[in-house]
Parts: C-alpha cells; sequence; structure tokens
C-alpha cells in the first residue's frame, strides 16, 4: 500500500452559483498530523463534510486509501474514521450501546474491539450510563472511541478538543499524535485555536474563502516568517533608512517591522548607526501561527 | 441489514415511543370503556323491568309483519332478522356489548385519526430526529449504503406500524373485556353494502363473524397506519424539523376529515389520499365522500400514494447533501 491515505484532487463545490471551495488539492501520508486551519466560512467545514461522504463535491475526487468515495463508498468508508463537528451520539442510550450500535454497522467489529476502544479512551467505568448524563469531555472521548472501532487508517477530527478542560486538551493532544506516531493513522484535525494546530500537527493547510492558500510544514512556515522588530531614535529618519533597503512590514507604537535575514540585519544595523540613528532594540521574533494566518488570510477574523 | 433494523427498534425502545404510544391507548381506552359502561347502565335504567328478550322478540315480530310489504329492502329485514334471532337464540343483549363489540366500534372510530396520529408519533422523527440530534452525520458515514440505512428505517417502521395495532387490539381487548366480558366473538355482523346511484345497493349484505369483521377491521386500520405512515416517513426526510412535519400531517388528516364532507360535486378530490383514508366506511355500509368510490379504488389510491412517497423518499435521501 502507498503512502498516501487520503488525495484529494480539484475538489470543487458549488451551490447555486456560488462557488464554496474552489479546486482544493492536497495528500496526506501514513502517520502525519494534518492541520485544517481557516476563518469561519473558509470552507473548512464544507471540505470535512465532503472528505466523508455527506456532501456529494461538485467536481473533484476524493481517494480514501486509493478508494474513490464517489464510487467505492461502503469499501473507501471502511477505512475512515471521523467526528463531524460536535460528538453527536443518542443522548437516551448509553454509552456502551452507542458503540454496539454503531459498532454493527462496521462488519467484524465484536465487542472485544468495542471493550478495546473504551478502554483506549479510558471510559471504562462510565460507559454503561446514559449519554445525557455525559460531560462534553466524556461525549467527545466516546465520539473518538466510536471514530476508532473500525481501525480506520484515517481519522478526520473537526474541532477534537472542543469543549475540553485545560487537561483534556493536554490529553487529547497526546492521544493523536500517539495515533500517528505509533499507531500510523493519518489524522485530519480541523481547528480554530491555531495555537493547538501550532502544537499538534505536522502539517497545515491554511484556508480561506474556499481556497488553500498555502500547505506547508508548521516549521517551515513559523521559520520563513521570521521578523525584526526595530525600535529607533529619532523614529522618522532611521524609518526611511530602513524602507531604502527593505519593506517595511508594521508600524506600531514607535516600532517598525521587517523581514529578518541573518545574512542582512548587520548591514542594516551598521548602516543606521552611521546616520547617527540610535538603536534601541532590535528584536527578532518567532511569529505564532496566528500572525502568519492573519497575514495570510488578509485579516479575516477566526471565530 | 437485520442488524440495522435492529439498530433502528433499539433507538425506538430508547426513545421510549412505545411506552408513551401504550400509555395513550390505556389513558384513552379507559375513557371510551367507563362512557361505554355508563351508558350501558342508562339504557338498562331506563328500559327498567323490561326483559330484553320480550324486545327484542317483538321487534322481530315487527319486522316479519313487515316482510311482505317491504319490496327491496326485504332481504335487509332479513338479514336484521336473522341478526337480531342470533342475539335472542345466544342469550347475547345486543344493547350490552361485550369486548368484541367494542373492539369493532373502537377500531372503526379511531381507524381513521387516532391510529395514524399514533403511527405518526413514530415516523414523523425517524430521519429528523437524527438530522437534529446530528446523529446523522454518524449514520451515513459508516461504510453502509445510504439505501441501506433508509431502508433499515422503514422495515423498522413497517415492524413499528404493526407493533402498534398488535399493543392497540391487545390492550383494547384486555380492558374492555374487564368491563364487559369477552362475550360475542361469532356473533353475526352485517356487512357488503354497496353506494349504486345514490342509493343503498344491499344485494350483496351478507353476516360474517364478528371475529372475521374485526380482522378485517384490523387489515383495513394497519394498511392505513401503513399510509399515513410511508407519507410521515417522507415528510421526516423533506423537512428539518419534527413538528413541521408533524403539523403538515395532521392538517392532511383533518382536511381529509372535512373534504370528506363537502366534495361530493368535485370529482378529482377522489384521488386525494385524505379522501381515501375512510376504508371503513366501505364495510360498515356509510356512503362514501363521491359517488364511484369503491373499496378496490381507494385501496389503489392510497398504494399508488405509499409507492409515490416511498419513491421520493429514497431518491431524495440518497441524493441530499447533509449540512
Amino acid at each position: 500500500m502507498s503512502d498516501i491515505t487520503l488525495s484529494v484532487k480539484g475538489l470543487r463545490k458549488v451551490i447555486g452559483k456560488r462557488v464554496i471551495i474552489k479546486d482544493l488539492s492536497f495528500e496526506l501520508k501514513r502517520g502525519e498530523v494534518f492541520g485544517f486551519l481557516g476563518p469561519n466560512g473558509a470552507g473548512k467545514t464544507t471540505t470535512i463534510r465532503m472528505l466523508v461522504g455527506l456532501i456529494k463535491p461538485t467536481a473533484g475526487s476524493i481517494h480514501i486509501c486509493g478508494l474513490d468515495i464517489s464510487k467505492q463508498f461502503t469499501r473507501a468508508m471502511r477505512h475512515l474514521g471521523c467526528i463531524v463537528e460536535n460528538p453527536e451520539l443518542y443522548p437516551f442510550l448509553s454509552g456502551m450501546d452507542n458503540l454496539r450500535h454503531f459498532a454493527v454497522m462496521l462488519s467484524g467489529t465484536g465487542q472485544e474491539r468495542i471493550d478495546e476502544v473504551v478502554r483506549l479512551v479510558g471510559m471504562q467505568e462510565r460507559v454503561n450510563d446514559k449519554v445525557s448524563t455525559y460531560s462534553l469531555g466524556m461525549r467527545q472521548r466516546l465520539g473518538i472511541a466510536q471514530a476508532m472501532l473500525g481501525r480506520p487508517d484515517v481519522l478526520i477530527l473537526d474541532e477534537p478538543t472542543n469543549g475540553l478542560d485545560p487537561s483534556g486538551i493536554r490529553e487529547m493532544r497526546a492521544f493523536i499524535r500517539f495515533l500517528a506516531e505509533e499507531e500510523g493513522l493519518t489524522v485530519l484535525v480541523s481547528s480554530h485555536l491555531l495555537h493547538e494546530i501550532q502544537l499538534m500537527c505536522d502539517r497545515v493547510a491554511i484556508i480561506s474563502k474556499g481556497e488553500i492558500v498555502r500547505v506547508d510544514s508548521v516549521q517551515a512556515l513559523l521559520s520563513r516568517e521570521e521578523r525584526l522588530v526595530w525600535r529607533l531614535m529619532p523614529y522618522e529618519s532611521g524609518k526611511s533608512i530602513l524602507s531604502n533597503r527593505t519593506p517595511i512590514l508594521n508600524e506600531e507604537e514607535e516600532t517598525v517591522t521587517t523581514v529578518y535575514s541573518e545574512r542582512e540585519a548587520g548591514e542594516w544595523n551598521r548602516e543606521l548607526v552611521e546616520a547617527g540613528v540610535r538603536v534601541l532594540e532590535m528584536n527578532r521574533k518567532l511569529p505564532a501561527l496566528e500572525d502568519l494566518f492573519l497575514e495570510l488570510t488578509g485579516g479575516e477574523s477566526i471565530d | 441489514m437485520i442488524n440495522l433494523v435492529q439498530n433502528e427498534m433499539m433507538k425506538l425502545i430508547g426513545k421510549r415511543r412505545f411506552l408513551i404510544i401504550s400509555v395513550i391507548i390505556i389513558v384513552l381506552l379507559s375513557m371510551f370503556t367507563y362512557a361505554q359502561a355508563r351508558h350501558a347502565e342508562t339504557t338498562r335504567e331506563r328500559l327498567g323491568s323490561v326483559d330484553w328478550r320480550t324486545e327484542l322478540q317483538q321487534q322481530i315480530v315487527d319486522w316479519q309483519n313487515r316482510l311482505s310489504s317491504a319490496g327491496q329492502w326485504r332481504e335487509h329485514l332479513q338479514i336484521q332478522i336473522q341478526q337480531s334471532q342470533y342475539y335472542l337464540d345466544h342469550g347475547v343483549n345486543p344493547s350490552e356489548p361485550g369486548a368484541p363489540t367494542f373492539i369493532r366500534g373502537f377500531v372503526e372510530n379511531s381507524a381513521e385519526l387516532f391510529l395514524p396520529l399514533l403511527v405518526m408519533i413514530i415516523a414523523v422523527d425517524l430521519v429528523s430526529s437524527e438530522r437534529s440530534m446530528g446523529t446523522i452525520k454518524l449514520l451515513l458515514t459508516r461504510p453502509v449504503s445510504r439505501f441501506c440505512i433508509l431502508l433499515s428505517k422503514y422495515i423498522a417502521l413497517v415492524l413499528s406500524v404493526s407493533l402498534v395495532l398488535f399493543i392497540f387490539g391487545l390492550l383494547s381487548y384486555v380492558i374492555s373485556a374487564m368491563m364487559f366480558g369477552s362475550q360475542g366473538w361469532s356473533a353475526p355482523v352485517l356487512t357488503g353494502f354497496s353506494v349504486q346511484g345514490g342509493e343503498l345497493d344491499i344485494s350483496g349484505v351478507r353476516l360474517v363473524s364478528q371475529w372475521q369483521y374485526i380482522l378485517q377491521q384490523f387489515g383495513l386500520a394497519w394498511f392505513i397506519s401503513m399510509v399515513v405512515g410511508t407519507l410521515s416517513f417522507m415528510l421526516s426526510i423533506l423537512m428539518r424539523s419534527s413538528a413541521a412535519g408533524m403539523g403538515t400531517m395532521l392538517a392532511c388528516l383533518i382536511a381529509g376529515a372535512i373534504l370528506s364532507s363537502m366534495v361530493s360535486s368535485w370529482d378529482s378530490a377522489k384521488y386525494l389520499f385524505m379522501v381515501n383514508l375512510g376504508l371503513m366506511d366501505y364495510v360498515s355500509g356509510t356512503a362514501p365522500p363521491i359517488e364511484g368510490m369503491t373499496l378496490g379504488f381507494s385501496l389503489a389510491v392510497l398504494a399508488a400514494w405509499m409507492i409515490g412517497a416511498l419513491a421520493v423518499s429514497f431518491a431524495v435521501f440518497m441524493r441530499k447533501d447533509i449540512y
């Protein structure tokens, strides 16, 4: 089996005359955690719903483990586990009955596997209680258990840390890393918490207005966009000297931001000093994904 | 497939649907049996010391005297005499009914509105509740085709309708037998009326045992419930909210009841499903709302609506985008 577990080509969705999703393409490999990042309304959820077969794409193809979901739906779904938005389960049934309900729909999934996933998410004690008595965190875990039932190769989680307390979030993050690293799953995670994605993912796709703005590894994205923040005295003349050498990216509260360049930074500094400008502060800034994100999406709000 | 149907039944039981329905039936039945018992009591008081046998005997004699001058009603009278003679011979007081007579009346009156209502409780949110709970997203991302999922739901509906009918029959027997005793299963009942050219045609009238009649009634009630259930099932797919589906279906049923009494000159109304729900009237001998409607015609119209609703259900469900 090839290393590519999920491949999306030219995915497009048109509703009425509005193009919701414009030609998305990406590929996910075995054992990686892939983040899906974008403001609300960017098409994250629509894309995820197309990936799991809830929405039919207008054009393009989706392959899970080499199986086309529009042609071999049931076989493709065998390799997929997912939670779309909240983990909605039947509140009037117990956790165990919920799992049995979904296990029935996956051939060859017996009580043994149910017990196994219950242990995996640490729900042994409450699994026989009704879901309506669960906290959101427990529902989230039960949702994961449900998604893991069929031993999927690809796990798609929409907002997996939504509603969890800080320790729950840390556990979930560790759990997702564990699944990818130890079990070799491909995990696709969407989140509006950029911080989460930064901590948990190997690669990120930034999506805005139905288009992928950029796909790259988290490391590459972050290092490429390193900044240098200058505090200068006098401010105006210092700024004009700098702007002759490199574009000014940002200006606020008497500071100027330029790109960081290891080769040239010293040169710029020397020039400023020679012109009689005092450099009060030179601050190399590793930007959070958040800054990058805001910049790439043109300042669209995330929530 | 069997597993999927089991899943659906488990969810219906988990939602306590059958419990609610049973409670509704029990409450209503108790009220009706009580009313009926009171009615029988006052009748007895009114008649006072007069023995019902003497009275019935007198009635029969009356009818026999009219036989010669009855003309076309002759046969009808003969059948009525036969019926009364049965009551006399078997010592059954016709105005003091047993459980079977009560069940017969109860089914006849509930088949058009009450039973469909009970079925709607189940059918109307079979799909829309999955949507409103969001569980449809889990259901449709399993390695099972949408066709199988919907089919399992429909089979569950058929089973539920049968179960509701069974609960209904069982409860009405148990409760009314406690009140009235269970005599009269083989009492003769008139059936086979038909209306031709505005006149009651009694040439086909015959006597059947009460249990046969009740069995036939339950068959028709089951069919009516299936039609209403299937249409509700379709609405449950087309509409996001169970309340909207329930409202629409209820409006149709009530419109049917009203229309039936005023559409006699609107001929094409006979193709509307709600005008055709009065299947019980054909066996009991009430004139149909529009001339020319027969039991066979109504059954065919209802079956057509049912098949249409099923086709729409599957076509929509299999293509629908789930947001």
